[in-house]
């Protein structure tokens, strides 16, 4: 992949930003569970929560290679800020994009890219997580309103976002609505208490028959799943980018503290327990990258990307928790210790395989597909 | 009024730099280049400037091609043109003068800022040489900066202190860390510069009057030695002050 002078503008851009603005706080991001309002307001004046969308709606025009760049780089720092700009940028406010008509995108976009409003993306239940269809949280036309009732569970950037795209039952099928906080009848439950991403918020979301406006349905009844699969494929890519980005900041400090640490009188790194561990998270990285931006670049082209997103989700999040449990071995005690940040890479990482869909359902995205094209190689 | 800005581009500071097998020059190979800091809050000033009294800003640089990302740092964090002076290999401080002294005659900027050095060569120069050839007043080492019409109040940084500095227009200005805080390129400010303009001209420098004979790496720093803790240590350690270390 050869990055334009723009890209690469774009990157030193946003690994500027993230080593003075993001780097310094992300312990205290980690140990208070809680990003500051001051930083995310800094995010939105830089761009860096709209760098995707077009300049049209107020966003960067980077598209999805820019949007990859961007949260490489700051999941190079912080994996709870990097969560924050994927579940407001990649699939809250891309629903609305995808999805809606343009009277609803300039209703809401440009607030959403400059990072005035903050976006949440409301599928999964208690009933529906990998079987996302399942949805129970349902939405019935009054004459005036859509009236929604129903629970949300697991929703990423639920106690910070002023607007949510979510996905409910109707008459003729699943719709999606954008829905404000300020609402009659939405409430949020208590932040989840996590193994990592800490500082990114988790809630519950409530509705009680919360009035719609109309004009507030993204698309037309009855086309929300596909509006929502549609979603989850670009937040996938992003999903692949935080994984990239931060391993190779693991593997960076993997070296160094390989080089720096000795044993036996010379340095770790002159042995090959620990030079293979670095080829091991080296090869992987190269992997990562390589087909990241190969899908990326696709979707920027137009292309339908459901199988390769799901490719690159499986890959890459699978890849950096290996990388991670390398990085912590090589780094021996001081991997464990809060000390330094091996331990809050290896924590962060995890969630990776979980959210936006689980290992386990790119398999079968991938095998459906593979199989329904009899074996045949079409990516 | 037209404000220019001169911007360097220079190994970045955290590059490990070595010397190249001619032993006058750097080894490029795995140096990155960025803009010269204190450049950065020169940029800023201008910017400032600009939004406050509105005017145009131009940020120049002399030197070869490369020198452009520079100037689209500059453009991505607001400058609104730019112009490269071209030129290939080494040049020396009165060269980089002549040719921004030459091209801020031709803009006819009546407000020039430069970083206080450039963290290069560290001459510490260029901006005052190039006040001296056209003939601009030039406070230098400056944090802060007031203009009120022709008039510029600035304060420099002085030995021990602070000097407070009282000129006019036409001026160069060359700033010091501590006079603003240089904002990001924004990502809108990244895809805005795309749609300005870098014009490119070759650069007037004239001949070098120095020339580069060698280049050395400084000694290693040897790692320190702890004699002990208490009193008792004192003589030892002025002894060795004396002899060894010979600085006493």
């Amino acid at each position: 992949m050869k990055f334009s002078e723009d890209q690469k503008m774009l990157r030193r851009t946003v690994k500027e930003f993230t080593d003075s603005e993001i780097r310094p706080l992300a312990k205290k991001i980690d140990e208070d569970e809680e990003i500051p309002k001051e930083l995310i307001k800094k995010l939105g004046e830089m761009g860096i929560l709209g760098t995707y969308f077009p300049e049209k709606y107020g966003g960067g025009g980077f598209g999805e290679v820019g949007y990859c760049i961007a949260q490489e780089e700051v999941t190079r720092a912080c994996g709870s800020t990097a969560a924050l700009i994927g579940a407001h940028q990649s699939i809250g406010a891309n629903a609305i994009y995808l999805g809606g008509s343009e009277e609803l995108k300039m209703k809401y976009l440009p607030a959403l890219t400059t990072g005035e409003k903050i976006a949440a993306f409301a599928l999964t239940e208690a009933s529906a997580g990998s079987d996302s269809f399942n949805i129970k949280t349902e939405a019935a036309f009054d004459g005036t309103n859509w009236i929604m009732n129903g629970e949300k569970l697991w929703i990423t950037n639920g106690a910070i976002a002023d607007v949510f795209s979510v996905f409910a039952r109707t008459e003729k099928g699943i719709t999606g609505f954008v829905v404000e906080k300020d609402f009659p009848g939405v409430s949020i439950g208590p932040n989840e208490k996590k193994i990592g991403i800490r500082g990114s918020s988790t809630t519950a979301v409530y509705f009680e028959n919360v009035p719609i406006p109309p004009e507030n349905m993204i698309g037309v009844e009855g086309r929300g799943f596909l509006i929502a699969m549609k979603s989850l494929d670009a937040g996938r890519l992003g999903i692949g980018a935080c994984c990239l980005g931060a391993a190779k900041e693991m593997l960076e400090l993997s070296v160094e503290f390989a080089n720096q640490r000795k044993q036996f009188n010379q340095s770790i790194s002159k042995f090959q327990a620990i030079q293979f561990m670095i080829s091991d998270m080296a090869s992987q990285i190269y992997a990562m990258e390589s087909m990241l931006y190969r899908a990326a670049e696709k979707y920027d082209d137009g292309g339908d990307i459901t199988t390769d997103a799901a490719i690159v989700k499986l890959y890459c999040s699978e890849a950096v928790s290996e990388v991670a449990d390398k990085a912590l071995q090589l780094h021996g005690g001081m991997g464990f210790s809060r000390e330094i940040p091996i331990e809050r890479f290896y924590r962060d990482a995890r969630i990776l395989r979980i959210f936006e869909g689980t290992s386990e359902i790119q398999k079968l995205i991938i095998s459906r597909k593979t199989i329904k094209n009899n074996g045949k190689w079409k990516v | 009024m037209k404000i220019a800005v001169c911007v360097s581009h220079v190994p970045d500071t955290a590059a490990k730099i070595n010397i190249a097998s001619d032993g006058k020059s750097i080894d490029q190979n795995g140096v990155t280049y960025v803009v010269n800091p204190y450049d950065e809050i020169a940029i800023e000033e201008a910017l400032k400037t600009k939004e406050a009294f509105e005017g145009e800003t131009v940020a120049i640089s002399v030197g070869p091609e490369s020198n452009k990302d520079s100037i689209k740092k500059a453009l991505a964090m607001g400058i609104d043109s730019g112009v490269l002076l071209k030129h290939e290999g080494f040049i020396d401080s009165l060269g980089v003068a002549r040719a921004l002294a030459d091209e801020i005659k031709t803009l006819d900027a009546k407000l020039v800022f430069f970083g206080k050095q450039s963290v290069d060569y560290d001459n510490s120069i260029v901006g005052q040489l190039t006040s001296e050839l056209i003939g601009y007043n030039c406070v230098s080492v400056v944090v802060d900066f007031k203009l009120d019409g022709e008039k510029i109040i600035c304060e420099r940084e002085i030995e021990g202190g602070r000097e407070i500095v009282e000129t006019t227009l036409p001026a160069v200005i060359t700033a010091q860390k501590g006079l603003n805080e240089p904002r990001y390129a924004s990502l809108k400010g990244i895809m805005a510069a795309k749609k300005k303009t870098i014009e490119e001209k070759d650069a007037a420098a004239g001949e070098n009057v120095v020339e580069v004979i060698k280049m050395k790496k400084p000694p290693v720093k040897q790692p320190g030695r702890i004699l002990g803790e208490d009193a008792t240590v004192v003589p030892e350690l002025v002894k060795l002050l004396k002899e060894e270390a010979k600085v006493i």
